[in-house]
Formats: structure tokens, C-alpha cells, sequence
């Protein structure tokens, strides 16, 4: 049994989630921030990670220099990201510096100095930020094929444009921190060794009294194309396939997750086996579920020397489509044997849980324990997988290729 | 926490931290068999061989192995070092004998030659994906450029054409040179029943014939110097800087690792607030590994290439201050804080644990809980700290930049 999940919403919209984990000595928080780059205005695509960037530099009685100080000082593992909704505060701790440290991030939140005279200093490290992903070629693949599959602004990547973040000024940084920092839509997932009615308590004095804005709204524009191969002159072509499937709130989430994972879960499942250990295609092939609060994906990866990268793909593909056929029982059974260790070793990490009860409150509006994803998995069976797979058949699939040579794509995916 | 250990009679060491508290049980054999154990003609065996662990042995076919992991829901993987091969596996307690067993039986592979072919063409697949990143491929070939011709410069990797050309005997030769019991240790952290490791580990390993393994270790006659590689495709300029430090079984290495986070980590350390917060580097960091008879700081950069220069002249000012005026007290306070963060963070999974009380095995046939670490850390003094870069001073090293320039001026 795990423990039950404690949840308060105070007046102004902030929502405070936490599980405790006695066994740990650590805690963690995670604080989620309606400030996600689809909220970037036109022309100024990045400004959220800019914001976010600015946002770490000074804050409340601190200048930028203390600020960190005081968040090395209390050994809090911390880290930053911007995706498609959110901007993401995130840190691990001993239990006891678990106040002092809130206390910087309702500065952060609430009294940010968003400084001036840094503003060129936070520009460089986003444009180094930019530069540092053409270095990688499968993120950028990555990034490019979410950007082709979602509807814009969904799939814009948070790193930004290179003009639009040189256009940037003080005035757009503080214009965006106010239309997108505020309670209503701001999630605080604490998970590890902490006391509830105190962590209430302080998070009622820090941020109780942060005012409620209006949030702003999202325009859709269409998805513009289905294949884009993009030139480099690399060893390795990479492929990203991408496909949809249904969000986490959806009522099939768990089928759609249950297919993926045969397609991608451990080293027997398909793409792995197909892929890479029957034809050592390639060192690197996985399949995911991605979800935002109204749509999902699939997505697709793998890398292979240029040569080989048509087979690849083929195989790749193939494999999406026999999906359809369906799965056996003995697929899904060690789908949940591995489900069943991954989430009983999630509780002993605090920064994984504090991340996951407050992802859950966003798509669920509550937080699941443990137990009941335990049990959600444990009622999966291959006839109900494969009921939701005949009526949802990977198909009309994104691809978006980076190598030295575009690939031919069937008549099914251009 | 309680510490246990046995040895079988052919020598194979058991090791094991057992937490009754623990919702796992994390299980490695450690094997002392790495890139420095190679020759040129089999440069990349030891790395191959580790992936052939996992393609059969005399009682299970490739898709068995990877199924009965699966089956066990086991978190598992291997990773080859200069050094060292380890195989490991995260499962829940009641897996705990299937998973010794699975791991054992892996431990020796068929190596059968229709897998090892198939096999050759994902390690090629995986140097190539390596060579495609610049800032991945260039610690080796920083490494190389310092070690000489010692054996810690070997390639991990290999190359493709050392790959492509190995026969399969040799790998069952440097298997059988290798592989011996004495040269390996099992070790097991989280929720462990020792008793019936031991019983499991006998019947599994028990039969494994010994032989002599000896790993010869030569002094390091370490290099200075600086070298520029150009890479067209690269868009960052990258910098490697490899520099001597404490080597592993030297108590001087708190002292190392507590002046590595105060001069680089990636957050609030004296090179972060030269060149991350200014914008001026994209990531710097300074890190302290630990070999058999050898320590390497290692001083990483990317920035843009137009910068590279200046800012490789900014991190050495920054170190010819450290020598001469040495850290002070609050920022030593504010790297403990940091480390110890860290231990407890890290020590929380049983596969955190695990690798921390293998390499203190393998490396000083020691155990330390994570409090005898927090202690350690917390004994260092400001003085330690600075005798340890007047006699490792990190103003002096050998130096590769890789990236789209042709050149870049080496500091002065």
C-alpha cells in the first residue's frame, strides 16, 4: 500500500499536492507555471524560456549571485524547463531545507527583480541554448517531428528562434511574466519526508496571497506538412515517425499506453527485437506516448548509418502497422511485470514522485497513487488492448528524417 | 544498513548492502576487464563483449535473455568503462534468486559467431551515432591525447575498422584472459536476503574455473600540450581539458571532488559565475574521475567557436587564482552542502547505492555507508583542499578542442 495523496486548493487557484514517503530522507517539490511557450507571442517565440532564464536571476531581498548562493547553500538539486504549458521549478533536498527553500521559489514567483542589466547575459545563454541542440542531432529530430505533428502553437520547441530571441527586450520579459505567472493554473507537487499540516501552513504564508490573473488564450493555427527531411551531413540518418493517440485523461489512455509499451517496453518488446537485435539495424530505437491535456502522440525514433537508414525506417514502420493485428497475452505480461517494479521503485525517488502527482493534477484535475496505476495496469488484458487498437490503427503518420539523404516515404505516410 | 561479504572458493568476491527498508534489491557484477586490458589489434573487445553477454548462452538464445529480464521486470543494462564492466539489474526483492541466476548464466556467453555478426553492426551503429555528436566523441580522443601510450588512453569504442575486423576467437581469447572468478565481484544493495545470495551464487558461479588475470600497471607518463580538431558538422566549439589528480585509492579524493564543485560545478561554482551566468559559454564544468593508479580532472567547455579562445584563457585565469589564493571557507561550507546533497539524493535507490559500494570494492576492497561519506566529506579542510591543487595543479594539462574551427589559440 502506498500512501494516500493530501491535496489543498487555496482561495487564489493555487493547488498544493503531496505524498508522503516516510522511508526517505529526502523531499522534493515540483512547481508547474501556466507559462509554457504556447503562450509565446508571435515574433517572440522563446520568450517563456527567457522568462523562465531571467526569472532564476534575483529575486525578493536576493540579488541574482545570492539567489543561487542560497540554493547551494541548502544542497537543493534544482532544475528548470520550459514545455509546450508549463515552465517547470523543480528541486530535491534534505527534509529540513525544505521551507528555506520554498521561501526562495515564492520570491522567484511572486518577486521576481527580472533585471535589466542582465537581460544581454540571459539573451547569450538562450542563443547557446539554440545552438547546443544542432549538436545533437537526435534531439533535434525529436523536435522538429513534435513541431510537424501537433497543431502550432502545441508543438513549437521551447528553445525559440534565433531572431526572435534577439528581438527580445526587458519589456517583453516582464509583459510575459505577468500574463503567465499567476496561481490559477500553478501546481505544487510535493513528494518524501515532510510534515502535511506544515507544509500547508508554509505554502499558505509564502504564496496564499499571490494574486489571481486572467490567464491568456491559446490560438490554434493547422498542421502544415506530413514528411520533411532535413540536409546534414552526418554518419547516421535520423528518423523521428509520429502518430496519434489518445491524452492521459483520456478513458483509453491506458490501452493506448499498453500497445506502446509492447511496441517499446524493455529489451523483448518489438522495435528492439525487430530492429536492432534481428537485423542490428541500429544501436537506438524507442517508442513513446507523449501527452498534452487535449491530444496525444506517439513517437517514433531511430537512428541508423545513412546506407541503412530506408531499411530502417521500413521495418520501423512496418512494425507501427502490424501493431493493428493485435498483441499476445505473453507481450502484455511482461509489459506488467515491468510496470509493476518500475512503480514500486518510483517511490524511492522524491524528485520522480513530486513530479508525477503534480503532471496528474494537471491532466486529471487529482492525483493517482501508486496503487491505483497498479491496478489500472494489473485490469489491461490483450483482448481490451487489442479492441482499442483495431479502432485506433497506427496510421497517417509524420516522419521527419536529418542525414545526408531525404527517404522514400509509402503512399500511407506523404 | 548492514554490510556483508563472502568468497567463494574460486575466488569470486560477494559483496552486499542490505537495507531491510528498501523496495528493491539492485544486483551487478562488477568485472575488471576494460578498454586498458586491450591491444591495438582488439581495440573495442571489451565494449563488444559486453553486448554479447546479452545475445545467448549454452542454455538461452538472445530473445530468451531478453525476454526472461523482461519477464523478472527487471531495470537492467551494462556499461564498459576504461576500467571496468559492469552488468546490473534493479528488481523487486522476490526476483532476487531469478535475477543472480539470469546474471550469472549471462556472465558466460556462448559468443556464438551468426549473434557476434549481427552484433558487430549495432557497435558500428553506436560509434557512428558518437561520431555524429562532437561533444561525445572527444573525450576519448582527449583522453588518448593525455594517457600517451599509456593504456587509460585506450579507446572504449574502438573503432569501425578495429571492430569490423576482430575475429571472433579473439574475443573468446580475451574472455578467457579476463573473466576469471577473482578478477569479479558480485555486489547487491537494497532489500538483499545475503544468505540466499551466497546459497544462489554458489550454484550459479560456483563452477567458474579461476585463472591467473593480473592487470600490470605501468606509471602514467602524463602528457601536456594542446591539439585542435576540426569537425565541419559541429556548430558549438568544444574543449576538453584532462589535468592529474588523487587516484582512487588516495584519501586525497574527497578533498578533489569538494574542489571540483567549488571551482565547476554546473551550478553557483567559481567557472558557472565566470562563463555559464555571463552567457560567454553555453556549459562548463570540472569533474573528478578515479582510475586504479591514475586521477583525472577533466575541465569540459561548449560555447560558441568565436569564443573559444577567450574563454579558454578565462578558465585558466580562474585556476592560476585557485593555486594561488586557494577556496575559501564559505564556498568549501557550500560544496558540502551540495555533496552531501548528493550522496543521500543518489543513496536513496538501491541502484545509486550500488555502483557507490562497487567501486569501493573493486577500487579499495573497502565499504562505506553513506554516513562514513558524509563524514568523509564533511572532515575536508580549506588547507586539504589547496594542498591538493599545489600538487595537482589544474593549470597544467593536456588540452583538445573539437569544433568548426581549424584552430584556436591555446592559452597562456
Amino acid at each position: 500500500m502506498t500512501e494516500p495523496i493530501l491535496s489543498h486548493t487555496f482561495p487564489n487557484g493555487l493547488v498544493l499536492v503531496a505524498e508522503p514517503t516516510l522511508s526517505l530522507q529526502s523531499v522534493a517539490f515540483t512547481f508547474v507555471v501556466p507559462a509554457g511557450c504556447v503562450y509565446d507571442p508571435p515574433n517572440r517565440s522563446g520568450l517563456g524560456g527567457f522568462t523562465c532564464e531571467m526569472a532564476l536571476r534575483g529575486a525578493g531581498s536576493r540579488d541574482s549571485r545570492q539567489f543561487i548562493i542560497e540554493l547551494d547553500n541548502l544542497g537543493v538539486e534544482h532544475h528548470e524547463s520550459v514545455t509546450a504549458a508549463h515552465t517547470g521549478f523543480s528541486g530535491a533536498m534534505l527534509s529540513k531545507n525544505l521551507p528555506a527553500a520554498l521561501e526562495l521559489y515564492a520570491d522567484l514567483l511572486q518577486r521576481p527583480h527580472l533585471p535589466e542589466n542582465q537581460l544581454e547575459a540571459a539573451r547569450l545563454v538562450m542563443l547557446q541554448e539554440l545552438r547546443a541542440v544542432e549538436d545533437e542531432p537526435a534531439q533535434k529530430v525529436m523536435l522538429e517531428l513534435r513541431r510537424g505533428h501537433y497543431p502550432d502553437p502545441w508543438g513549437r520547441p521551447p528553445q525559440g528562434e534565433q531572431e526572435a530571441l534577439e528581438e527580445i527586450t526587458i519589456e517583453d520579459v516582464r509583459s510575459q511574466f505577468d500574463r503567465s505567472y499567476h496561481p490559477g493554473g500553478t501546481i505544487i507537487g510535493v513528494a518524501g519526508r515532510f510534515d502535511w499540516r506544515q507544509l500547508k501552513d508554509t505554502v499558505g504564508r509564502l504564496l496564499g496571497d499571490w494574486e489571481p490573473r486572467e490567464g491568456a488564450p491559446v490560438v490554434e493555427k493547422p498542421r502544415t506538412r506530413r514528411y520533411r527531411h532535413l540536409d546534414y551531413k552526418s554518419n547516421q540518418t535520423q528518423i523521428g515517425i509520429a502518430y496519434r493517440s489518445v491524452p492521459y485523461r483520456d478513458e483509453n489512455y491506458f490501452q493506448a499506453w499498453g500497445a506502446v509499451g509492447v511496441l517499446s517496453g524493455g529489451s523483448s518488446a518489438r522495435l528492439f527485437t525487430e530492429v536492432r537485435e534481428r537485423r542490428g539495424l541500429c544501436y537506438s530505437v524507442y517508442a513513446a506516448c507523449h501527452t498534452l491535456r487535449d491530444r496525444g502522440a506517439v513517437f517514433c525514433y531511430a537512428g541508423a548509418s545513412a546506407d541503412r537508414a530506408q531499411e530502417t525506417l521500413d521495418v520501423t514502420v512496418g512494425e507501427l502497422a502490424r501493431l493493428a493485428d493485435g498483441i499476445e497475452n505473453d507481450e502484455l505480461d511482461r509489459l506488467k511485470a515491468r510496470m509493476k517494479s518500475a512503480l514500486i521503485m518510483q517511490q524511492e525517488s522524491s524528485a520522480a514522485r513530486s513530479g508525477a502527482i503534480a503532471r496528474d493534477w494537471y491532466h486529471l484535475g487529482r492525483a493517482r497513487t501508486l496503487d491505483e496505476v497498479g491496478r489500472l495496469v494489473d485490469a489491461l488484458t490483450h483482448q481490451s488492448i487489442n479492441a482499442y487498437l483495431t479502432d485506433h490503427p497506427p496510421g497517417d503518420f509524420t516522419v521527419v528524417t536529418l542525414g545526408p539523404h531525404k527517404l522514400e516515404v509509402s503512399g500511407e505516410i506523404s | 544498513m548492514k554490510f556483508r561479504n563472502h568468497t567463494l572458493k574460486n575466488g569470486l568476491h560477494l559483496v552486499a548492502e542490505c537495507n531491510d527498508e528498501a523496495h528493491s534489491t539492485a544486483l551487478g557484477f562488477f568485472v575488471e576487464a576494460g578498454a586498458r586490458d586491450e591491444t591495438d589489434a582488439v581495440a573495442g573487445v571489451s565494449h563488444f563483449l559486453e553486448h554479447m553477454a546479452f545475445k545467448g548462452t549454452p542454455t538461452r538464445s538472445a530473445d530468451e535473455v531478453n525476454r526472461r529480464f523482461d519477464e523478472l521486470g527487471a531495470h537492467y543494462n551494462a556499461g564498459t568503462s576504461e576500467e571496468n564492466t559492469v552488468y546490473y539489474a534493479a528488481v523487486l526483492p522476490e526476483h532476487q534468486d531469478a535475477a543472480v541466476e539470469l546474471l550469472a548464466d549471462i556472465m558466460r556467453p556462448s559468443l556464438r559467431e551468426d549473434d557476434f555478426d549481427t552484433e558487430k553492426q549495432v557497435i558500428v551503429e553506436e560509434i557512428h551515432m558518437y561520431d555524429d555528436q562532437p561533444p561525445f566523441g572527444a573525450d576519448e580522443k582527449a583522453r588518448a591525447a593525455y594517457f600517451g601510450s599509456h593504456p587509460l588512453g585506450r579507446s572504449v569504442l574502438g573503432t569501425v575498422n578495429s571492430v569490423t575486423e576482430l575475429p571472433v576467437d579473439a574475443m573468446h581469447e580475451y574472455f578467457r584472459r579476463r573473466y576469471s572468478p577473482g578478477n569479479i565481484v558480485l555486489i547487491a544493495c537494497g532489500k538483499v536476503d545475503f544468505d540466499a545470495l551466497v546459497a544462489l551464487a554458489e550454484q550459479s558461479c560456483g563452477h567458474w574455473k579461476p585463472f591467473d588475470c593480473r592487470r600490470t600497471a605501468e606509471p602514467a607518463t602524463l602528457q601536456a600540450g594542446f591539439q585542435a580538431i576540426r569537425k565541419e558538422i559541429a556548430t558549438q566549439q568544444y574543449a576538453l581539458s584532462l589535468s592529474a589528480a588523487p587516484a582512487a585509492d588516495n584519501p586525497d579524493r574527497y578533498a578533489a571532488k569538494l574542489l571540483a564543485t567549488v571551482l565547476g560545478d554546473d551550478s553557483g561554482s567559481r567557472l558557472y559565475w565566470e562563463l555559464v551566468d555571463t552567457g560567454l559559454a553555453e556549459h562548463v564544468s570540472l569533474g573528478h574521475s578515479e582510475y586504479a593508479d591514475a586521477g583525472v580532472m577533466t575541465t569540459y567547455l561548449s560555447c560558441e567557436p568565436d569564443a573559444a579562445a577567450a574563454n579558454l584563457q578565462r578558465i585558466l585565469d580562474v585556476y592560476r587564482r585557485a593555486e594561488s589564493d586557494g577556496v575559501t571557507t564559505a564556498e568549501l561550507k557550500q560544496a558540502k552542502s551540495k555533496l552531501s546533497s548528493r550522496i543521500v539524493l543518489s543513496g536513496e535507490r538501491p541502484r545509486g547505492r550500488l555502483f557507490a559500494v562497487g567501486s569501493d570494492w573493486v577500487y579499495r576492497r573497502q565499504y562505506c555507508s553513506i554516513e562514513d561519506d558524509l563524514a568523509a566529506v564533511a572532515g575536508v579542510t580549506a588547507e586539504e583542499v589547496s594542498a591538493v591543487l599545489a600538487k595537482y595543479p589544474l593549470s597544467r594539462g593536456a588540452t583538445l578542442t573539437i569544433g568548426p574551427l581549424d584552430d584556436v589559440a591555446a592559452p597562456k
